[in-house]
Parts: structure tokens; C-alpha cells; sequence
């Protein structure tokens, strides 16, 4: 490309330069106040150590894998200062990895800087990560590419085909960036224009729509590590194996610094959707043990096998909770692109997660009621009357919810009206209040028994407070359901509107076709 | 129907005659580019129909000098979607080559392609790419 070319050439002329006076025309360039002075020394600390590598001229990628890719940042960067000044001034890409917030004066010392980041929630131990290797973002880490491949598998089966241009733009369209930025990321990472998505360009793509929900602005052209050939070199073509991780291995050092950096956008990433049930243990948390667990959860959660050396000792923190975190994240920002997860989530497995035991709360009490409460519990959504259902999938429960009277085996019917009525927590109480009722009245041979029994019989106290626990637990998980509903019914429609609009041009389109044809027949 | 204008100033691409993308060198005549892309294309019109075969091929695409004026040449360029690109060049520009003019019109219709490419680009829109921007300012840089 031609600004490449140009800045090897400009950087073949500083490399004979001393490291200082690189900066100069870099700072002279530059207009937008970063912290200059900080910069030069920090990008002394950067690129003394690589000036010499770089003096030869760099012009393979894979010059790019071995060197950090600060300085052939600054290359690009320089190169389209030079032929942009005023515009891409204000979008100097990742020396800093700061969001578009940074735009401010003054000489912000590199602390700052790092606190900056910090507001991206990195911990604070990656500082020093970032200040020196500024560029990684660019870089896709084990984890996230294992979860680009999964996405890319989920649209598309064969991972060496394509993905059409129009999969690919609604599933980012759900990332909900603004459709200019989506085309210019398109633009960035489909590298042979085709129109369509292989798996390294869709990882590309993927992983510029991470960073850019992280407020890392868009480069001016594709970074190297994120450019198809060394992306298909440096992970081959996945087969969920632990060959990917073999083959990775060799660049796992050099990318470990940057992994922290790329832990740091998962985290931030969490942060940003807020999901509750991890954030309980991440408040929890000293951030160390977050970090590697975030590092080691993801692959745990994407494939058994998990090759980063770096924090293999603090994984067992929480990686179940951790990698629901991460997943969770990756789905709200897309919106319900992985509809099946977030429903069971809450439900299943929690083996190690603290916040909700449920599989305690669930199989002692398995057992243990055996007056039809697991069952109906699930289908019992508090739904408020049959005429206020508007969801299809409240219809769908309401029969259900009408079954769990019967099978509750209540003797006053009318008490269950009056809990739909109400607001979530409530019924359940109130079914089990009938329950215990109808229980004392009919004596079934379950083992909770009457509420009368609640204080003399030990045991049903625990039980009841199991099931309690586990009816608020599956109250939790029913709103999480109707929330991730909700959601996908708006998603829903507002793809309808899209194709509604779609046909419409295409009608347009094709009168205006009809309209020329008779031109040309003149 | 879009066309573009390059001058040694302006670049204007139109999609049913409205543009789709205007770029301009020196940016003080652009009212005057403007007028002057207006008038070509009717003349745009008359070399379409005049052609009035099915078959399209790429020569066929490139119009050719479609009028000159005392200071300008104004070059038009067809696709087979009828998006109409012209290109408006000083008369002092004496070196530019038919050739050369063929050979800046394909690389807008290789650049065009590529952003029809793009999906989240919806034909009619005015052209955003960065991609075409900079071949566009190379193409104007060398022209100057």
C-alpha cells in the first residue's frame, strides 16, 4: 500500500536518527495534545530497544509479529498525517489506547494516562502492559479469536467458506455502532473487496468491533496483526482442537503482555454490559485473580484445553463464572446473537459460581418436593392476567401457569388469580402458601409438609427455605428470560422494519431498471 | 445513473443524475464544476442512447471527451448501471493521455465496485469510503 511504502521509506531516514528525534517530527505532526513529552519517553522506552531491528527496511509482515508494533503504528500514523493532516489528526490512533474522551490539552503525565485506561476497567498491574505496548489491541488473543471462530461457525458451518455481506452486516449491526463506522470496518477488513467475509477477514472485522465498543478509535488502514495472511499464518484455520493452541504456543510470549491488555477490553467489555450474576464476583475480587481468570475462563469456556502459560496457577479462581461473564458480554453486544446462552446460564451449571447455588438448591429439593413444585416452578411466569399477556411467550407459559394450579393440587383456585395479578416474587409465595395449605389439607406424601409442621419438623424448614431459594432463583432466571425476550422481540421487529424497507428499495430499484431499459433501446 | 466528476479539480460521482460523490482540487470553481458536470451530462444522455445496443463492453463504457470548453475537458464514463462518472480536467493539462483517462475511469469503477461491495453501503448513498477518498485524491494529486 502506498502510505506503507511511504512510511518505510520516511522511517528508513529516522532510523539513523537518534530515538529522541524520531518523536520530533512525530510531535511536530501531531496536533492533538498528547501528552508529548510522556510520549517521547515512553516511546523511547518502546522503540530504542527496537530501533535497530526496525533500521533495516520493514517491509514483510511478518517483521510485524517479531517487532512491537508500536513503532509500525507510528509508521502508519505518520504516513497518514502526512497525507491527511487536519482530518486523522483527530483520530491518532493507538499509541495510547485512550478513548475519544482523551481529546483534551495539557500534558497529561503517563500516569494519567494509565488511569485513563483504567476507566476502560484495566487493573492496575496492566500499566505497564499498556504504556509499552500500546499498539495490542490489534492483536487478537487465544480467547477471542476462539470466540470469533465460534460466531463465525454459528453463521457460517464451514469455517473455509465465506459469510455473505449480508449476514455479516446484520449479525454487526447488532453491535449497535453507527453504520458508518460498521462500513468503514468492512471496509478495513475486507481485504479483497469481494463482498463477502472469509474467517480470518471476519475475525479482523470481529475484533476491530470489539475494540471500537471499547472506544479504541479506527485505524486508518487494517493493522498488520489483524490483516488476513498473518491471521490464517498465525491461527491456522480452527478445528476446536488442541492443535490451535499448539500452533499458537510459539507466539504465546510475545503476546502474553498483550493478552493483559486484550483481558483488559474483556473486562471492560464486561463492565460495560453490566451482567450481574459475574459482577458479584468480580466485585469480589482482587483484580489479579480477575484478570487471569477472565484470561483463563474464556478458553475454558470455548474449548478444554487452555495453553496460556502466563496465569495458569490463578485460574481456578472462578472460570465458570468468569467465562459466562466474558460470553455474556460478547452476547450483549450483539444483542441475542447467541440466543440459546443467556436463558440457561442462571439455570445450569453454576458449579462453582458463588452468587446462586442452584445445583444445591436444586437437588436436595429434587427429591425432596415431590408435590409437583420443580415442575410447575419453570412455567410459572408471573404472568399478571391472561389479558395482559401481549408476548406470544407469555400465552405459551399462561397454560402452563393454569396447569401448575392443578397440579399444585390447591384447594382454592382463587388464590391463584390474585398472585398472577402481581408482580413476580409474589405469586410464587403465594403458591407456596397454597401449597403448604393444600399439603396440610391433603396430606400427599411429600416431604413438605404443612406449615403447622414448619416449626416442630426440622427438616421442612430447610427444604422449604431450598425451595424458596430455588423458586427465587428460577424467579430470576424467568425475568433474565423475559428481559433476553423482550430484547429479541425489538431486535425482532426492528429487523422486519429493515426488510420491510429493503423490498421497498428493491421495488424502487427495479422500476428504475424497467424506466432505463427502453433508453438504451432507442 | 451516478456520475463523477474529477477535474484538476473536481471529482463528482451522480446516481441518476444527483451526485453521489463531488471532489474537487481547487475548491473555488467548484459552482462552475458543478455546471459544467450539468451540461455533460445531457451529453451523457444522448452518447447512452445513441449506443442503443444490449451488448455493453468496456470501451463502450469510456465516452470519450465529451465536449471541450475553452478551459476545460470534460470526460465521461458510463458503467453498466448506468452510474455516470465525469471527469472534468484543465485544457492546460495537455499531458493527459486518452489512455490515461481510460485508465482513471476504470480505477473509479474498480473503486466503485469495491464500495458497492461493501453491504452496509445502500446504493444512492453519498460515498463515505475512506478507500475511495484516497484513490480518488491520488488519482487528482497525479492528475495535477
Amino acid at each position: 500500500m502506498m502510505s506503507k511504502t511511504d512510511a518505510e521509506i520516511r522511517f528508513g531516514n529516522m532510523a539513523e536518527l537518534h530515538g529522541t528525534k524520531v518523536q520530533i517530527p512525530y510531535l511536530i505532526t501531531e496536533k492533538n495534545t498528547f501528552k508529548r513529552m510522556d510520549d517521547e519517553d515512553k516511546q523511547q522506552e518502546t522503540q530504542s530497544p527496537t530501533m535497530s531491528p526496525l533500521a533495516s527496511p520493514p517491509s514483510s509482515p511478518p517483521h510485524y509479529q517479531r517487532v512491537p508494533l508500536s513503532h509500525g503504528y507510528s509508521k502508519l500514523r505518520k504516513s497518514t498525517e502526512q497525507m491527511h493532516p487536519a482530518p486523522y489528526e483527530a483520530r491518532q490512533p493507538l499509541v495510547q489506547p485512550e478513548g475519544p474522551s482523551l481529546g483534551g490539552p495539557g500534558a497529561k503525565p503517563l500516569r494519567h494516562q494509565a488511569s485513563l485506561i483504567r476507566s476502560f476497567s484495566v487493573e492496575r498491574e496492566l500499566q505497564d502492559n499498556n504504556s509499552s505496548y500500546p499498539d495490542e489491541p490489534w492483536r487478537i488473543t487465544e480467547e477471542q479469536r476462539e470466540y470469533y471462530v465460534n460466531q463465525f461457525r454459528s453463521l457460517q458451518p464451514d469455517p473455509s467458506s465465506f459469510i455473505s455481506g449480508s449476514v455479516a452486516k446484520n449479525f454487526f449491526t447488532k453491535s449497535k455502532l453507527s453504520i458508518p463506522e460498521l462500513s468503514y470496518i468492512w471496509e478495513l477488513s475486507d481485504a479483497d473487496c469481494d463482498g463477502a467475509l472469509s474467517l480470518p477477514e471476519f475475525c479482523a472485522a470481529f475484533h476491530l468491533i470489539v475494540a471500537r465498543k471499547n472506544g479504541y478509535p479506527l485505524p486508518e488502514s487494517l493493522p498488520p496483526t489483524l490483516q488476513p495472511e498473518y491471521l490464517q499464518a498465525a491461527f491456522p484455520k480452527p478445528k476446536w482442537e488442541c492443535a490451535l493452541f499448539d500452533s499458537y504456543s510459539e507466539s504465546v510470549p510475545a503476546n502474553q503482555q498483550p493478552r493483559d491488555l486484550n483481558r483488559m477490553e474483556k473486562l471492560s467489555i464486561k463492565d460495560m454490559a453490566d451482567v450481574p450474576v459475574p459482577t458479584q464476583d468480580v466485585t469480589g475480587d482482587d483484580k489479579q485473580a480477575l484478570k487471569s481468570a477472565t484470561d483463563e475462563a474464556l478458553p475454558k469456556d470455548m474449548s478444554e484445553d487452555s495453553a496460556t502459560p502466563k496465569d495458569s496457577n490463578s485460574l481456578k479462581a472462578r472460570p465458570r463464572s468468569r467465562s459466562y461473564s466474558s460470553t455474556s458480554i460478547e452476547e450483549a453486544m450483539k444483542r441475542g446473537e447467541d440466543p440459546p446462552t443467556p436463558p440457561p446460564r442462571p439455570q445450569k451449571t453454576h458449579s462453582r459460581a458463588s452468587s446462586l447455588d442452584l445445583n444445591k438448591v436444586f437437588q436436595p429439593s429434587v427429591p425432596a418436593s415431590k408435590s409437583g413444585l420443580l415442575p410447575p416452578p419453570p412455567a410459572l411466569p408471573p404472568r399478571p392476567c391472561p389479558s395482559q399477556s401481549e408476548q406470544a411467550s407469555e400465552a405459551e407459559l399462561h397454560p402452563q401457569l393454569n396447569r401448575a394450579p392443578s397440579q399444585a393440587a390447591e384447594s382454592s383456585p382463587a388464590k391463584k388469580d390474585i398472585p398472577y395479578s402481581q408482580p413476580p416474587s409474589k405469586p410464587i409465595r403465594r403458591k407456596f402458601r397454597p401449597e403448604n395449605q393444600a399439603t396440610e389439607s391433603q396430606e400427599p406424601t411429600t416431604a413438605v409438609g404443612g406449615p403447622a409442621s414448619v416449626a416442630t419438623v426440622k427438616p421442612h424448614p430447610t427444604v422449604q427455605k431450598q425451595s424458596s431459594k430455588q423458586k427465587k432463583a428460577i424467579q430470576t432466571a424467568i425475568r433474565k428470560n423475559k428481559e433476553a425476550n423482550a430484547v429479541l422481540a425489538r431486535l425482532n421487529s426492528e429487523l422486519q422494519q429493515q426488510l420491510k424497507e429493503v423490498h421497498q428499495e428493491r421495488i424502487a430499484l427495479e422500476n428504475q431498471l424497467e424506466q432505463l431499459r427502453p433508453v438504451t433501446v432507442l | 445513473m451516478g456520475w463523477i466528476l474529477v477535474t484538476s479539480a473536481a471529482v463528482i460521482l451522480f446516481l441518476q443524475n444527483y451526485p453521489l460523490y463531488i471532489r474537487s482540487v481547487p475548491t473555488e470553481n467548484e459552482l462552475k464544476f458543478h455546471y459544467m458536470v450539468h451540461t455533460s451530462l445531457d451529453v451523457v444522455d444522448e452518447k447512452i442512447s445513441a449506443m442503443g445496443k444490449a451488448l455493453v463492453d468496456q470501451r463502450e463504457l469510456y465516452l470519450g471527451l465529451l465536449y471541450p470548453t475553452e478551459d476545460y475537458k470534460v470526460y465521461g464514463y458510463v458503467t453498466n448501471s448506468k452510474v455516470k462518472f465525469v471527469m472534468v480536467v484543465d485544457s492546460s493539462n495537455t499531458a493527459l493521455r486518452d489512455n490515461e483517462i481510460r485508465s482513471m475511469f476504470r480505477k473509479l469503477h474498480n473503486s466503485y465496485t469495491d464500495v458497492m461491495c461493501n453491504p452496509f453501503y445502500t446504493p444512492g448513498d453519498r460515498i463515505q469510503s475512506r478507500a475511495f477518498d484516497g484513490m480518488v485524491t491520488s488519482m487528482m494529486i497525479q492528475v495535477c
